[in-house]
């Protein structure tokens, strides 16, 4: 397509810088501009169409398509090589490097399911933010930066089509299956991040995130692996809300109480705590 | 033999205006007797040609509106908090069996089945109720006297006699009726359904491209038919623009394909929109059925079953888009999913563009033409003026310049009368249908 650049010419007044080699540079730098902004248009593309209540499978699997081809370019070209090391040396920590784009079709068994379980999560070391949102069917977590909760939607549109009907328990039980050994597969493709950090860190962020804190949830996780999907029928068609949990209110008050079972002061501020959270949680799981 | 020009030169043009949502789907039926429109708001409105007048030789019958029913409502997805679309993705009309007619429309989840009939007679003289409806008073018949058929005003109605849901995950792009009458396929993104035409309870997954790991989803299905004469044969094309042809006496699950075709990419012409743009929109069985026409961003291509290589023929569309990809993208339109179709005798092939355009090529003489539906350009009876895109350089009188073009004027949705030069051309809410004054 572009050429990148030609060899300078051996001249004998080497004051003269070749023409063809200006033009080669020139050509280059435009190209690889051009090729970022691309790049940068194709990752709205995907936030945006990820932002629909229903995005267009084949819209988003070709724009997808396009970003990988974008990346795989950059990285033969090394340009990707250096943005990395930017980026590495900007202080990012590895939990927010970016993740191959494979990870937009994460699989709804690790968006949705442990989003809501870590919202009732008692746990309190993380500082989590509860942000209800009215597109998706699970309350999402995000973390402290607050814009990250977008990029978890990504992977749960393309997954949230999963839930219905015929194929709904079947596909449980897949991705059940699959959880672990998707950790695992997505840790090796990681990859950093290109010199937009904040579109591509809010994009791939929140899948890193939750591998990052696998403790406090994996035993939740254990606990409400066989939720059965089919009780959101007669929830949300009461309530009109998706993310009625199966537990109750008494039922998240008696799961509080082995921690809470001595009466003594160290343990007091944590059942404030966290029954403040709890309140909160109510309130948007209640629809007030 | 058809004399050479007449394929492309449509003498008369007659403009149905007709007002209401964007039309999203246009079917002729067997005869070509019927046009069946659906829209964004989920109506179906059904066009029956008139029978000819014996006062106005020259001119064939117009279409009028026969009926026009509300197909599908909006749903509402509790579990996903989704809306479900109303709007009628295909149309496809099933062989006329009796004096009903039955056409089946698909929305991105449910099909439905509807059987259009006619009532001109009603029944008159019943002994046990009066003409208003009454019953009459069973101690005051004396005589009993047989109900005998009046005529009456013509009354078309529609109703729904099967509803084929819950069988598809994602959007329903496509449905196909088989050749053998009592079965037809429903394709969505990843899967690919048969169904019987009187079981709505289930229907069976013959193809299903969804990776066991959605991290894995690089392509989707586009597009599918079946084939006109052979019941076990049906076609699915994808967005990496390859088409697979699969024999359902293989096995159950036609996730192997038994052809498969795609064209070898042209290395010198590579960018970061090939893909996309190789992406196919549509696929056509002729009705031969020995070749099938696919729809690409750029070209129209038509492909011998026989060969799977490469296609036979291919036709360029609006090449001059070409430089204008980057842009195309930016604003969508590459997306954009233009439909194409074969006349009667699968001479002749035509597809749409923008700016109201739409494209006929004949495959004999290799002509090619480009027309407009607009009304200022269409008066009723006049001859369409040909049109012309200018590419680059001088701009000659009449020509339109690229830049010039309307992207928000698309004609995605093209019919052709199954047996005459008529056709039904869709341009956003209109409806123009034209046809060959030459007998």
């Amino acid at each position: 397509m572009f050429s990148k650049g030609t060899k300078r010419k051996f001249s004998d007044g080497d004051e003269e810088i070749s023409d063809e080699s200006l033009v080669g540079a020139r050509v280059a730098s435009s190209y690889s501009l051009q090729r970022q902004s691309l790049l940068d248009m194709s990752l709205i593309k995907l936030q945006l169409c990820h932002m629909l209540v229903e995005p267009n499978l084949c819209r988003s699997v070709l724009i997808a398509n396009t970003v990988r081809q974008i990346q795989e370019e950059m990285t033969h070209d090394g340009s990707w090589h250096m943005v990395a090391e930017a980026f590495c040396s900007a202080g990012q920590s590895p939990s927010e490097r970016l993740v191959a784009t494979e990870v937009l079709c994460r699989s709804r068994e690790q968006d949705a399911e442990p989003k809501l379980f870590s919202v009732i999560s008692y746990e309190g070391c993380r500082e989590e933010e509860v942000v209800a949102d009215e597109t998706l069917c699970s309350v999402s977590v995000s973390d402290t930066v607050s814009n990250v909760c977008l990029a978890g939607r990504i992977g749960q549109c393309w997954e949230k089509s999963e839930l219905s009907g015929v194929e709904r328990d079947e596909e449980a039980l897949e991705d059940s299956r699959l959880g672990s050994g998707e950790d695992e597969e997505i840790d090796t493709k990681d990859r950093a991040s290109t010199e937009s950090p904040k579109t591509i860190g809010q994009v791939f962020g929140t899948f890193e995130i939750k591998n990052g804190s696998p403790g406090p949830d994996s035993a939740l996780e254990e606990l409400f692996s066989d939720v059965d999907t089919s009780y959101y029928d007669l929830d949300t068609m009461l309530t009109g809300m998706q993310s009625a949990p199966k537990m109750g209110p008494y039922d998240i008050l008696d799961s509080l109480a082995p921690s809470h079972s001595s009466p003594s002061i160290v343990s007091t501020p944590n059942c404030r705590s966290d029954l403040n959270e709890l309140d909160h949680i109510m309130e948007i799981i209640v629809g007030s | 033999l058809q004399d050479e020009t007449s394929i492309l030169d449509l003498n008369n043009a007659y403009l149905m205006k007709y007002v209401a949502d964007i039309i999203s789907t246009v079917e002729f039926n067997y005869s070509g007797e019927l046009l069946a429109t659906g829209d964004k708001g989920g109506r179906v409105v059904i066009f029956q040609r008139e029978q000819e007048s014996k006062n106005r030789l020259l001119s064939r019958g117009e279409y009028n509106v026969y009926s026009t029913f509300q197909s599908h409502e909006p749903e509402f997805d509790y579990l996903k908090s989704l809306e479900i679309e109303e709007k009628i993705n295909k149309i496809r009309w099933l062989p006329q069996q009796n004096a009903a007619h039955f056409l089946l429309s698909a929305n991105d989840k449910t099909i439905k089945l509807w059987k259009i009939s006619e009532r001109d007679k009603r029944a008159e003289g019943y002994n046990l109720k009066d003409e208003d409806g009454r019953l009459r008073d069973p101690f005051r018949i004396t005589t009993l006297r047989v109900p005998v058929l009046m005529p009456m005003d013509l009354m078309v109605e529609a109703s729904p006699r099967r509803i084929f849901a819950n069988a598809h995950t994602y959007h329903i792009n496509s449905i196909s009726v088989n050749s053998d009458y009592e079965t037809y396929i429903s394709a969505d993104d990843l899967r690919i359904n048969l169904w019987h035409l009187e079981i709505t309870d289930r229907s069976f997954n013959i193809v299903d491209i969804k990776p066991a790991n959605m991290e894995e989803l690089t392509e989707v299905i586009t597009a599918a038919e079946c084939h006109p004469h052979q019941c076990n044969v049906f076609v699915y094309s994808s967005s990496k623009g390859t088409i697979r042809l699969c024999d359902m006496r293989a096995a159950a699950l036609c996730d192997r394909h038994s052809k498969f075709f795609e064209e070898p990419e042209d290395p010198s012409s590579r960018s970061f929109f090939s893909e996309i743009i190789s992406s196919i929109s549509d696929v056509k069985f002729s009705h031969s059925g020995r070749y099938m026409m696919t729809r690409d961003y750029l070209s129209v291509k038509v492909w011998d079953l026989n060969m799977e290589n490469r296609p036979v023929e291919t036709y360029q569309v609006h090449e001059y888009l070409r430089s204008k990809l980057c842009s195309l993208y930016e604003n969508d339109c590459i997306f954009d999913k233009f439909e194409c179709c074969w006349n009667g005798s699968d001479s002749a092939i035509m597809t749409g563009s923008y700016n109201n355009f739409f494209r006929m090529f004949d495959r004999n003489t290799r002509r090619d033409i480009t027309l407009e539906a607009s009304r200022e350009n269409s008066k009723p009876r006049a001859m369409l003026k040909p049109r012309k895109v200018c590419t680059g350089g001088k701009r000659k009188k009449d020509e339109i310049s690229v830049d010039s073009l309307d992207f928000n004027k698309k004609i995605l949705h093209t019919a052709w009368h199954p047996k005459e030069n008529v056709i039904a051309v869709a341009a956003t809410n209109n409806l123009y249908i034209f046809q060959d004054k030459i007998n």
